[in-house]
């Protein structure tokens, strides 16, 4: 960019500065009126001219300041939460993040039409570069928009993460001093972490002697999982309290077999019940057939 | 290697003996020292009373490190030679989730979840050995 260009960009920058804010209330208006401004606020059109007042003159500092291309301007921090609360709004209403986006650049062609008016007007300047640098600056705010909105959704899936994480690992209690913790998805380091905290903690509470970790619903297990595993197993022992691994699917036994990997310390069962025969059998309950007098299956 | 604090912090732990059984407990934090001198303690009091079991309730205790653990695995090995079974008793579960990041799985030393737990098995000793243990490899 040469000296030139870098001059006639600082003197366009403050021309669309002050025409934003020499022209603040009919572009409010005007504003006021598009998609993105009516949708959100729908019970009283003051509160959607007041918001497209605070937007305008965001995008007027941005402009003076000179930086237009930048996500990063002081401008635009004033206007951040205002524009998040908006696009959860819009997203909230079902709106996918390329129609907010459409909405945001809905704002351009009346704020252009007005632009060109306003320079025709005052002199006979080409208006053409000006057009560009307020487009430059749409532009700009459109991608400000977008990676508000999409910063937001990133909070909400952290959000529903961490109330996953805590309702995804329930420790059931069987039988008097049996406890089994039923894994269902993915396991990675957090939740393994959890599982084997509350398991633990269970155990203590329940005066528990058996764990069974029912793996049935757990899709894949790979060496990380395993370890997890192996170190659950061994600090329920450390606790006194013997591990059960039970429903470990024939696909998973070879994976298992495969990256070499030694359960043998680990007591397996195929199900659930079969571990939970176990344990009872170990407690030295007995399950008896009432009709025949025989006892179950062990 | 053992910096723990001297002076009026008493570093004796008691060891009762109950029947065939020397009962330790163990309460707050132990320091450096003091499980030094509880190793030799137990070792000499296994050796001198011909005991043949020692139970370790650690339920009092709330932290421990990888010389703590160490310890244990080191008494239990002794206990073993002078032919006495070690139980440890009442792990608590952060204790238990520590001393398995350090890679301390204390292969071969019995646990129970608490003293009477440790007692009642320790008075059946035809309970044979389960697979889960005895053959712990670390993690």
């Amino acid at each position: 960019m040469t000296d030139q260009s870098t001059a006639n960009r600082g003197t366009s920058t403050r021309i669309i500065s002050d025409f934003l804010q020499r022209r603040r209330e009919q572009i409010v208006q005007r504003w006021a009126d598009e998609a993105l401004f009516r949708t959100v606020f729908t019970v009283s059109r003051d509160e959607a001219a007041e918001a497209a007042g605070s937007l305008v003159e965001a995008l007027a500092s941005v402009a003076a300041s000179g930086r237009i291309e930048d996500l990063r301007a002081p401008g635009f921090t004033g206007v951040r939460e205002q524009l998040t609360r908006m696009a959860a709004s819009r997203a909230r209403g079902g709106a996918a993040p390329s129609q907010i986006a459409d909405e945001v650049a809905a704002l351009r062609p009346s704020i252009t039409d007005l632009l060109i008016t306003d320079l025709a007007g005052s002199d006979g300047e080409a208006s053409g570069p000006h057009v560009v640098t307020l487009t430059v600056l749409m532009g700009t705010l459109r991608l400000f928009v977008m990676e508000t909105a999409l910063s937001a959704g990133e909070e909400i899936i952290d959000r529903q993460r961490l109330q996953l994480l805590e309702v995804a690992t329930p420790v059931i209690k069987l039988w008097s001093g049996i406890v089994a913790v039923p894994l269902i998805g993915t396991l990675d380091s957090a939740r393994s972490q959890v599982v084997m905290e509350s398991l633990l903690e269970a155990i203590v509470d329940q005066q528990a002697k058996f764990a069974i970790l029912d793996i049935t619903g757990v899709p894949t297990v790979d060496s990380l999982v395993a370890q997890h595993l192996m170190k659950t197993v061994a600090a329920a022992r450390l606790m006194g309290a013997e591990c059960i691994v039970s429903g470990i699917r024939p696909a998973i036994a070879q994976t298992i077999v495969h990256l070499g990997i030694d359960l043998g310390s680990v007591i397996t069962r195929a199900s659930l019940a079969d571990a939970l025969a176990y344990a009872l059998h170990q407690e030295g309950a007995v399950i008896v057939d009432r009709a025949t007098g025989a006892g179950g299956p062990r | 290697m053992s910096w723990g604090l001297e002076g009026p912090v008493s570093t004796h732990v008691p060891v009762l003996r109950i029947g065939d059984v020397l009962l330790v407990t163990l309460q707050g934090e132990l320091h450096d020292k003091a499980a030094e001198q509880l190793q030799q303690d137990i070792g000499e009091a296994v050796a001198g009373s011909s005991a043949g079991a020692v139970v370790i309730d650690v339920s009092g205790v709330e932290i421990v490190d990888s010389f703590l653990g160490r310890v244990f695995a080191e008494i239990a090995a002794n206990a073993k030679l002078l032919a006495a079974e070690t139980v440890v008793a009442g792990m608590r579960p952060a204790v238990a989730i520590t001393l398995v990041e350090l890679g301390l799985t204390l292969p071969g030393l019995r646990t129970a979840l608490d003293v009477q737990e440790a007692l009642r098995m320790l008075a059946q000793p035809s309970t044979p050995l389960s697979p889960g243990q005895g053959r712990q490899e670390n993690a």
